[in-house]
């Protein structure tokens, strides 16, 4: 439970609002407690007496008072409802910002599913925590506290019977907090892992149309809500148990002090009128007392779904962008460069994923390339190789574990992720649009380009077809719009690497969705936008290599041979192999 | 032109979602009776204590000052029993209640799952992932908040109210009527609260529905969103779909505090109104003060409900809101149905040549608009090899897709051996038909048991086989746990080529009769497209197969070649011909000799 003092930066700004909404609690439920003593004066006094003026007086308060209490109860959730609705929506904010920045490594390894459900469900239940428990833990705590003081006061001994459960009552409690937020995580983390089934069967859902597989993905999905229901009783037994005790042990305490009380009245040694007094006190107690099991209970929800939401905000983070160097006055910094320096450089370059079994080699392992300003470099090799891994390195997708990266002879690593990813534009091998238009998705490669890029890019990539899109280059696209095929997502995120010229260009095999006629059109236009940047093509055919000036080989780790198409067509035989025509038929 | 799942709520029949929740609850009717009779004993338990004071004290003190413990000694024993009781039946209700929601709620979720899996693919093409998943998700968790403790809440409001009214009555019939009166307020204050959360709690799930589409397209897209520095931006998206859920979560809130003190105000207003009149019949010797003092404190208890009351309409008017969704999303038939008669398709036999496949009179177009591909026929053989070429966008991957029965023609049908495909069951159809697309998912888990879709119940060996058939065994047997490997989230530790490699493996452990592969391929490298070729010679050995390339190496091994252009066949005949030919493929074949270099 000590990880819900985590929350507090996230409840701090709203600390007055739960201070004045304890206060009103405090006070409704003290005009509540009145009301009925108002209520037995009447009866007692004006009632009693036949005095009318008296019973509209008494009338008039219990009004009053009646008013003040429906009042103090909604101040409390007017006050709470906007504030807390906020929490929990700068908690998943905050959630979201720092999962945009968490690396890709950590996306690797987390299934959207479980992030899914932190971000909604989990911070669903802190809010109803803050909005409950949090305030009537302690409402009711002071409550009960008072209670016993005026029943010790009362009566000392018979307050001692009724105090005789509380010490078996906390050692309960805590037991069943222990197993219970066991339970409320096994719980939570199955509802992440269905989150999970969910979506991979909607995202793979041609697959599984495809094999009609649904079947067997059902039973995948009914295995875990099995599971899911099998915590979920676990987690109502234990509270079943927790409730049965609560309201059980006080009244058999109850119980025990009305037979001792009965005695001691007989006996002489108490009036009659104190045992009633005493008695109605202790039932008095009796609410706050059992709603302590359901208090406890969303609490513990509460505590797990923060230590979910903690655990993510706990990740790691990407190391943190060097300071910027001051930029030297006269840009002698290009002018220091040597020509050496000049262009892509990769030095040394080693990465192993972070997770990788230690024993396990780096998938690359010193890779030394250059790639000459304005030169255009393809990158070959075989089928998982790491060309893909080696790309990513560059807009520090991934961060290279030793060696170094230089653009113009600046390290990657002194200058800020933006810049950088300003100054390199990336294709993916797989094509990700986003839910916005067509033009949109070509434009958020390159801040500040207007229509005239947008065109230009269109034509590079010969996405002309968005011209015939229902709304042109203005209709929605990705998850929330129009759905393209392959080659139409390949063009559009190939104008998006494109738009606005960048200076470093990765195209990751972007030519494979693409008929022979389109590749060819495609390559002569890209040939005019590769003579002007420096960049980086990851080629599986001949016809994407000729769009390079030299090609490295990436082998076992390392670039084994660089030169051009024909040198190493006839100095390479691994080159050679991966490039060869297919077979014909005999 | 308005789809209907352009829209966060499909429209429904009326009263879809009641029927819905009737259906959930059927099978508990048992559970949901026997939790009343317990609530009833509860109650009854819980209510027995003032009494039992009430006892001790008028007739244990008495009894014991003549030394006569006996009285009070019973009234502590029934205490007791009482008070265990009510310990033991709260239990039980916890546990019951607890069983007859999660029973309901494995039922609902497996209808959702089911439904959005039978759907149609073209229906998840405009539904969304993230919608979907939102269904199943924070609108199951709505539904499961209802009958977590909405249903104790109900009943235990109902019964204290039928108690505590009849009790009234029972004291002062003049009392009890001022108490039913003031249910006519207390109920339009119910009723206008109903209707007003039910439009707030719309629109709050309808905003959490657009905060989770948001969130899943930036997680499943996160190295574009991170390479794009589409952070910033992102943020400002989300904060706006995280501001709106904030207000409409706000509005609910505020809706039920309004419903709170509204009806407080009035129930402590009746209790003010009632008293002063009560206390004039006393002035008037009209009414006895004990049954005023009696009164008096039952009406207190009578408007304590209240606030519990709002707590299940609260939770009841979210979880409506919830089934409303579903219960719509539940109604969607699929665009594709499954045949209320399957018929049966002829045997194969062990090394038939496939099947054999015809479109007659088939037409297409998408609902979204466009005739895609106007009328045509085609046959093609059994066991054939036919390769479709043609430029992005000329229908090829439609063709497929009709052939897959991932849509139905408009007009005409598709045979296998002659059987529609519309009369086929859809596990049967599976079986036979396989596509390969070139988007090649994979699920999380092991290499093994992504092959393995294919078939679920291949042994290991029959999987590596058809690893080792298509060339993907080394690499396979080189990853850190070999064929055990996890492949994490869809696959972010294999290469897009050897996703691709996997998915074939994955086909060609299916074994069916009529094999499509659309650009299947396209990621190889050289090398691993020749293995491919090479395999495909003796794997298509005995099938029909359907290859759509824009390479044409694959077309060498086809028999058959048909040329598309905007919806049509242009060419059709053995590549050899259509290459002397000097048509559109003369010059696709040219062009790609020339990309060879």
């Amino acid at each position: 439970m000590r990880s819900l003092a985590r929350l507090w930066p996230y409840v701090r700004p709203v600390r007055g609002t739960l201070l004045v909404a304890a206060l009103a609690a405090v006070l409704a439920s003290c005009f509540g407690l009145v009301i009925p003593l108002a209520l037995k004066w009447i009866v007692d006094g004006p009632v009693a007496d036949r005095d009318p003026p008296g019973v509209w007086l008494g009338g008039l308060v219990v009004a009053l008072l009646g008013v003040a209490e429906a009042g103090l109860a909604g101040v409390r959730r007017v006050v709470l409802a906007g504030p807390l609705a906020g929490v929990e929506a700068e908690m998943r904010s905050a959630f979201y910002r720092r999962l945009q920045r968490l690396p890709v490594s950590f996306h690797d390894r987390w299934p959207s599913g479980q992030l899914l459900s932190r971000a909604t469900a989990d911070l669903m239940l802190v809010r109803v925590f803050l909005a409950f428990p949090l305030t009537f833990l302690l409402v009711n705590g002071v409550t009960i506290v008072m209670g016993f003081a005026v029943l010790l006061l009362q009566e000392w001994t018979l307050g001692l019977v009724l105090l005789a459960p509380v010490v078996p009552l906390i050692v309960l409690c805590s037991l069943f907090e222990e197993r219970y937020s066991r339970a409320a995580r096994t719980s939570q983390d199955r509802v992440g892992d269905l989150t999970t089934i969910v979506e991979e069967s909607v995202l793979g859902i041609r697959v599984i149309k495809g094999f009609g597989r649904h079947r067997a993905q059902e039973q995948a999905f009914a295995r875990q809500s099995a599971l899911l229901r099998e915590s979920e009783l676990r987690k109502a037994s234990l509270l079943g148990r927790l409730w049965g005790l609560v309201t059980a042990l006080p009244e058999l305490a109850i119980g025990a002090a009305l037979v001792l009380g009965v005695v001691q009245v007989a006996d002489g040694g108490l009036t009659a009128g104190t045992l009633v007094a005493f008695l109605s006190t202790a039932l008095a107690l009796r609410w706050p007392v059992e709603s302590i099991g359901f208090l406890l209970a969303v609490t513990n929800d509460a505590a797990a779904a923060t230590d979910r939401f903690f655990e993510v905000m706990d990740a790691p983070q990407a190391p943190p962008d060097a300071a910027p160097e001051p930029a030297p006055a006269d840009g002698s910094r290009t002018g220091r460069a040597t020509v050496r320096d000049r262009g892509l450089r990769l030095a040394g370059v080693e990465f192993r994923y972070p997770d990788a079994p230690a024993a396990a080699p780096p998938v690359l392992r010193g890779v030394d390339l250059h790639i000459r300003p304005g030169e255009t470099m393809a990158l070959v090799g075989t089928t998982g190789c790491g060309k893909t891994t080696l790309t990513a390195l560059i807009p520090r997708l991934h961060e290279a574990t030793a060696g170094r990266i230089t653009l113009d002879g600046q390290e990657i690593t002194a200058l800020p992720r933006a810049r950088l990813r300003e100054l390199v534009s990336v294709a993916f091998e797989e094509p990700t649009l986003f839910s916005a238009s067509a033009g949109e998705n070509v434009l958020m490669g390159a801040a500040g380009a207007g229509e005239a890029e947008l065109r230009r890019a269109l034509a590079v990539a010969q996405a002309g077809f968005v011209h015939s899109l229902p709304d042109g280059h203005r209709t929605q696209v990705g998850e929330l719009g129009l759905s393209l095929s392959g080659g139409q997502r390949q063009r559009l995120a190939l104008a998006r690497a494109v738009v606005g010229g960048p200076r470093y260009l990765i195209l990751d095999d972007p030519l494979s969705a693409l008929d022979v006629h389109t590749e060819a059109l495609v390559e002569s236009a890209l040939r005019e936008v590769l003579a002007t940047t420096t960049a980086l093509v990851v080629a599986h055919r001949p016809s994407t290599v000729l769009l390079a000036d030299r090609v490295a080989l990436l082998s076992g780790g390392r670039i084994t041979a660089v030169g051009t198409h024909h040198e190493l067509l006839h100095g390479n035989g691994e080159y050679a192999s991966l490039m060869s025509g297919p077979e014909r038929r005999p | 032109m308005t789809e209907p799942a352009d829209h966060d709520v499909l429209s429904a029949a009326q009263g879809a979602s009641a029927a819905l929740l009737r259906s959930l609850l059927a099978p508990a009717r048992g559970r949901v009776r026997l939790t009343v009779v317990l609530l009833l004993l509860q109650q009854a338990a819980v209510q027995a204590g003032p009494l039992l004071v009430a006892y001790a004290i008028d007739r244990g003190v008495p009894a014991a000052r003549q030394h006569d413990y006996g009285p009070a000694a019973a009234a502590g024993a029934c205490y007791l029993l009482c008070a265990l009781a009510a310990g033991l039946m709260r239990y039980a209700v916890v546990r019951l209640t607890a069983r007859i929601g999660q029973d309901a709620l494995l039922d609902l979720r497996g209808r959702i799952f089911r439904h959005g899996q039978a759907l149609s693919v073209d229906f998840h093409e405009r539904y969304t992932s993230g919608r979907l998943v939102s269904r199943a998700t924070t609108d199951v968790e709505s539904i499961r908040e209802l009958l977590n403790d909405g249903l104790q809440e109900l009943i235990g409001v109902a019964l204290s109210v039928l108690y505590v009214t009849a009790t009234l009555l029972y004291l002062d019939p003049g009392i009890g009527g001022a108490a039913l009166v003031s249910f006519v307020p207390l109920s339009l204050l119910v009723r206008g609260y109903r209707r007003r959360s039910i439009v707030v709690h719309r629109a709050r799930s309808t905003a959490i529905a657009a905060v989770i589409v948001k969130f899943t397209e930036t997680m499943n897209g996160i190295r574009p969103v991170q390479a794009f520095r589409r952070e910033a931006v992102n943020d400002a998206h989300f904060e706006r779909l995280n501001l709106e859920h904030r207000r409409t979560n706000t509005a609910t809130s505020l809706a039920m505090a309004r419903y709170v003190v509204c009806s407080r105000l009035t129930a402590n207003t009746a209790v003010a109104a009632i008293v002063v009149w009560a206390a004039y019949r006393v002035a008037e010797g009209g009414l006895a003060l004990g049954v005023l003092a009696a009164s008096v404190l039952y009406l207190r208890r009578l408007y304590d409900p209240i606030d519990r009351l709002g707590m299940f309409l609260n939770s009841y008017q979210s979880a409506a809101a919830s089934l409303e969704k579903i219960a719509a999303l539940l109604a969607q038939r699929p665009s594709v149905p499954e045949p209320a008669v399957p018929l049966p398709l002829p045997d194969r036999g062990a090394d038939g040549p496939g099947r054999e496949v015809v479109f007659e009179g088939v037409r297409f177009g998408y609902r979204t608009g466009g005739e895609v591909l106007p009328r045509f026929d085609l046959t093609l053989g059994a066991g054939r090899t036919v390769a479709v070429v043609g430029a992005t966008g000329a229908g090829k991957s439609t063709l497929a897709k009709l052939l897959a029965r991932f849509y139905d023609p408009v007009e005409g049908r598709v045979l296998l051996d002659g059987v529609p495909l519309r009369d086929l069951a859809g596990a049967r159809l599976r079986r036979e038909v396989v596509m390969v697309t070139q988007e090649a998912f994979l699920f999380s888990g092991t290499v093994a048991e992504n092959i393995a879709v294919g078939r679920p119940d291949a042994s290991r060996a029959q999987i590596e086989a058809a690893a080792e058939a298509i060339g993907a065994h080394d690499f396979i047997a080189a990853l850190p746990e070999g064929y055990d490997t996890d492949v994490r989230k869809r696959g972010g530790r294999v290469s897009a080529g050897q996703r691709q490699l996997i998915s074939f493996a994955r086909a060609l452990l299916a074994d069916p009769a009529v094999l499509i592969l659309d650009e299947a391929t396209s990621s190889l490298d050289i090398p691993g497209e020749r293995a491919v070729q090479h395999a495909m010679r003796t794997v298509l050995r005995g099938r029909t197969a359907v290859v759509i390339a824009h390479r044409l190496s694959t077309v060498e091994i086809a028999d058959r070649v048909l040329v598309m252009a905007d919806g049509r066949i242009v060419e059709d005949g053995p590549p050899a011909e259509l290459v002397a030919a000097d048509g559109h493929f003369a010059d696709l074949h040219r062009a790609w000799r020339d990309s060879l270099v």
